[in-house]
This record gives structure tokens, sequence and C-alpha cells, in this order.
């Protein structure tokens, strides 16, 4: 994946200037990205999110099994930071694990998702004929029936199976619609002269593919690889609320949020604090993504295809 | 335009038939109707096994196409969907509990849809002033909660509302109060008391991501040649942004309201599960704890029916904005 490099835009209509000076790009997007102000408090607070999710459970004065026969159900204050259960265990401890879970699933499934978006949709558009209509009416086919369905359906199986097998699947059901998008682009891309070009010296359409077409448009999957991890945290979250996500004795924030959300409306803390976590945890990621979004390209948010 | 709309309607229609085919098979695949048999004290006889998963249409000894070949040919001359492990008829089922999930869903996108689009035009007009600061971020925080901490957050929040009025001013359990004594309009009343939380929580999804991309699409035709003609002809600004401004922006919305119909269907699934309704979400996941093949094929085919009415309706309404389709 050396090839991908996230300095030119598809956005650019003057190739020459993407391709001369990769260096000045690079250092543009980022400067632009990074003055927006919701850039800095995106990347900052995931990175101290991150850093609170593994750290963290060294320097808390409880684990998330104990019980502490002091305090059954307490509310938070006393030690126990977020409170406690019915049978005592320290709800900041039992957070903190979930939190490394949900973030490791978003951070392999939300790019894993864009890979195959990348790829599939460079394939439909650059191939264009067969084998774009045969991709489209695949992507049509699987936006048929939404994905949330669909995993429900085949969880008696991956249950059975490791909670990395539920992230692959999240993977492969949140590609579609960055597929398409990335298959627009490649369709006007190779129409291009260094595209056209390269076919012409007889390069092989997977090596354009991989060394022209996917760099121009890394900023496109840059944008979704960083939106996509917090919808993969969604994603999982919901499925485990339901029960049919991460299994135990794994846990994440949304199978601790499903145990709790019964006494939600009696001892709100268990519910409101792992639940206030989730989402600053996605707010953040979503922030530095629409930051890069906008850095990038100017025709952000329409779904033109 | 009929030929462009009609031409969309048998894509769609192969495709919910396509959808609906490879549901069954992978349902097939995953759930096993003979677990429920199994492990039973006293043992259940084979013979009787047998002749319960033969009605079912769901006997494993038969090939899984033969199988699909049945279940197909059963829908398709009778048009039902075959029988449920509990004995009853899936098609019956289903238009039971469809009425619960639409009208959650047609409010629910409806609403979300108006408002969301009221909002994004305002935002797109008001660029970077306090009001689209506000919905900027609001959106964002919506986007980043999943639909059941909105659910849950209004129920804690009606519940502490309750108990400042001392009385039980929000009821959010489920479609109506089991056994309530009263006319119908104290039945209209607490049914539509139960309607509000879902309501708000399906709308506030909605309303999130149609602003989004209602604003972007504004921007970009706000500082179009046309509006710019427009108004120097001698339209003033509300009018040249609301006469050709928000009907340009609404045509990639058609297509976007095609695209995020599954979300808003999931959403929809969720809040009802989260309410307690005894909807079509409900439903599915019955289906997967009852190990019924026929429920949840039934359940893939409403799916794929709707889907295809929503996305036959972005259509029109595609082809309502854009002149250039009705040539």
């Amino acid at each position: 994946m050396t090839s991908i490099d996230p300095t030119t835009t598809t956005v650019d209509t003057d190739a020459d200037s993407a391709a001369s000076a990769p260096a000045d790009t690079r250092h543009g997007v980022l400067r632009r990205t990074f003055s927006a102000k919701r850039a800095w408090i995106g990347a900052i607070v995931l990175a101290l999110i991150t850093l609170w999710a593994f750290v963290g459970p060294l320097l808390a004065p409880f684990n998330a099994t104990d019980s502490d026969v002091l305090a059954f159900g307490a509310p938070p204050g006393n030690g126990h930071w977020f409170g406690t259960n019915d049978i005592g265990q320290d709800i900041y401890a039992q957070t903190l694990v979930g939190l490394q879970k949900s973030i490791i699933i978003g951070l392999i499934a939300g790019p894993l998702a864009t890979l195959i978006a990348g790829f599939v949709g460079a394939i439909a558009g650059y191939f264009g004929g067969v084998v774009d209509r045969v991709i489209v009416w695949v992507i049509d086919l699987l936006l048929v029936i939404p994905s949330f369905f669909i995993l429900v359906l085949i969880s008696p199986v991956f249950k059975q199976l490791s909670w990395v097998a539920l992230v692959i699947l999240i993977a492969v059901f949140s590609w579609m619609v960055m597929a398409r998008v990335v298959r627009g682009q490649t369709m006007s891309l190779r129409e291009r002269d260094f595209v056209k070009a390269a076919r012409y010296m007889g390069v092989k359409p997977f090596t354009i593919i991989r060394r022209h077409i996917i760099p121009n448009v890394a900023s496109l999957l840059i944008i979704d690889a960083t939106l996509g991890v917090g919808a993969a945290i969604i994603f999982e979250s919901t499925l485990s609320y339901f029960g049919f996500g991460i299994q135990t004795p794994d846990v994440s924030l949304g199978s601790l949020l499903a145990g709790y959300s019964g006494a939600a409306v009696t001892r709100p803390w268990l519910f409101l604090l792992p639940a206030a976590t989730l989402v600053a945890t996605v707010l953040a990621t979503s922030l530095l993504g629409d930051a890069f979004r906008d850095a990038i390209d100017p025709t952000s948010g329409a779904n033109r295809d | 335009m009929a030929g462009f709309l009609l031409k969309r309607l048998l894509n769609y229609i192969a495709l919910t038939s396509v959808a609906t085919v490879l549901g069954y098979l992978l349902i097939s695949a995953t759930l096993n109707p003979e677990a429920r048999f199994l492990g039973r004290n006293p043992p259940v006889p084979q013979a009787a096994i047998d002749t319960a998963l033969n009605r079912l249409g769901a006997n494993p000894d038969v090939p899984l196409l033969v199988r699909l070949g049945n279940w197909v040919t059963h829908l398709v001359t009778t048009g039902s969907l075959g029988v449920s492990t509990r004995g009853t008829e899936v098609t019956a089922d289903i238009f039971a509990r469809s009425g619960t999930s639409l009208r959650l869903l047609i409010i629910g996108t409806v609403l979300g849809a108006v408002i969301g689009v009221l909002i994004g035009v305002w935002g797109a007009v008001r660029q970077y002033r306090a009001s689209d600061q506000v919905t900027t971020y609001a959106s964002f925080v919506v986007f980043a909660t999943p639909t059941f901490v909105i659910a849950v957050v209004l129920m804690i929040l009606a519940t502490g509302l309750n108990g400042a009025a001392g009385t039980q001013l929000i009821n959010f359990t489920g479609e109506y109060t089991p056994g309530l004594q009263g006319g119908f309009f104290t039945q209209l009343g607490d049914r539509l008391i139960h309607l509000l939380l879902p309501t708000i929580t399906l709308t506030l999804i909605a309303v999130a991501s149609y602003s989004r991309y209602q604003r972007s699409a504004m921007l970009d035709v706000m500082s179009a040649d046309y509006i710019r003609t427009a108004r120097s002809k001698g339209r003033t600004r509300g009018t040249a942004m609301f006469r050709h401004g928000v009907r340009v922006a609404l045509i990639p919305m058609s297509t976007f309201f095609a695209y995020s119909f599954g979300l808003v269907l999931t959403g929809a699934s969720v809040t009802e599960l989260a309410f307690s309704w005894h909807g079509m979400g409900e439903y599915l996941i019955q289906s997967i704890g009852n190990n019924d093949i026929n429920a949840g094929a039934g359940t893939i085919l409403f799916t794929a029916i709707l889907v295809l009415i929503s996305g036959t309706l972005a259509d029109f309404l595609y082809a309502a904005l854009d002149p250039r389709v009705r040539v």
C-alpha cells in the first residue's frame, strides 16, 4: 500500500500541479485541515480518549470485575467516578474496557471498508462496460436490504466466531456508497492525460489503478476512512445493544450499554456516562473527518454520482 | 419520462426479487429450524420433527434449491409466505405488524425530510452565522449518537418530566396503554402520546442527515449563474433562492433520499425495539430467535418492497424536479 499517497487531490483540474508538487499539496491539505478549529478539537479529543482507554485502566482504583461490597448501586463519587452497578462493579473501569474494544473495532472496520470501496469503485470506474454494470448492480443489490438486517440475519453464524469476524463483516457491509463515489471519480480520471499516457505505454490496468487512480482519490478515501471509524463504532454498538454483536466475555460499549439500559431510568449514571463516552469518541472522529473533507474537497457533502 | 421511470421500476423489481431470493438462501443457511425440536425431554420422534419441518418447508433433507423453488412458487401462486414456527401465516403476521412500523416510518421520514430540508436551506443561506453553527454542531452530535442512546435519553428525560409533574404525562412503553378504558378520543390521545418519543427519535436522525446534505447541495447552487441571472432579472434574493435555488438543490437530494432510506429503515427498527413496539423490527429479531426461516424471509421481502417503493418515489421526485429527464 506504499503507493497510496495522500498528496494529490481529486478536485485539482490541473493534473500537473498535483503531480509535480506533492510536498506542497500535502502541506497544504494538512494546513487547511488544521486551520479549522474543529480539526484540532477532533484530533486532540480522539488522542486523549484513545490514551485514556488504554492507559486509564492502569491508573484506575478498581478493575472491571471486582465487586466493592461497600458500594452496591452507588452513584458517582467516593472513588467510583462513574458509580457502581448492583453488585458493586466499577462502571468507570467497565467503560474503559468497553471503550478499548469499541476503538479497536472502529479503527479496523472503518479503514477496511474504505479499502474495499476504493478498489471496487476504481475497478468499476476504470474498466467500465460489463464489469462496471455488474459491480454497480451488486452495490445496488447490497443497498436493497439494510446492512443492519443482514448482519442480524447472519448473527447466528458469526456469534460463534471471535469478534474479529464481526469486525470484518461490518466492513464487508459498509463500503457500498463510497464505492459509487470512487467509481464516479475514476470515470473522469481515466480520461485524463496522465492515465491515458500510462495506458498507451502499455502499463497494466491494475498497475494504473494502484499507481494513478487510487492516489488521486486518496483524499476521498482518507475522509471516508476517518468518518468510517465513527460509523463502525456506532454500527457495532447498535448490533451489540440488541445482542447480535460482541459476545461475552468480550465487552464493547454497545454490549455494556445493553446491560444497563434497563436501569437507565432509575439509575441514569449506569447508562449515561458510558453513552457519553461513546458519543464523545464518535463525535471526535466525525469532527476530524469533516475538517479533512472541507480541506480537501470543495464539493464536500453532496452525494453526486 | 415514462420510459425513464419504467426502466428504473423494472430494475428495482429485479433487485427486489434477487435480494429476496438471496435473503431466503442466506437465512436457510444460518438458521436451523430443527434445533427447536432437539434436546427436548421427552425426545420428539423423528417422524414428528419431519412432519413439522415439512409443513414449514424447511426440511433439511430436501435440497435447498428445491425448498427455495417451492417457497417462490407458493408465494407467486398463492401470495402466501408460508407458515411461521408458531403456526401462524407469515403474510398475516406481516400485515398485522406492518401498520405499526409504517406509521412510525412514514411520520418520521416525512417530518425528517421537510424539517431537514428547511434547516439545510436556512443553514446555507446563513452560512457561518450563529444559527448555522448551532445546527451544524447539533447535527454532528446526533450523527455521533446511536439511535438507541437517543431513545433511552429521551426516556430518562420523560421520566424526569413525569416525576416533576407528579403524574404520568408521557407514556413511552409500547404503542398504546393495554386495557385502557375510554372512547375513541381517549384511545387516540393515548396512541399519540405513545408516538411522541419514538417520532422525536426518528425525526432527529432524519433531520440531522437531510439537513447536512441539503445545506451542501444548496451551497453549490447559490453561486450558480442562473441565480445571478434571476437576480439580474429583478428577482429578490429570497424568491431567486426559492424559485430557482431550492428546486435545483433538491435534485441531488432525491437520490440521497433513496440511498438514505435504508438508514432510516434501520433507525425505525431500532426505535421500535427500544420503545417495545410490536413492529417488523421485533418480528425480524424474533424470527432469528425462533429459527423461523419463513418469517425471516418474509421480513426481507417486506424490507425490499419498502426500498423499492422509496426508490420509485425518489425517481418520481427526480423526474418532477429535473426538466432534463422529461424530454
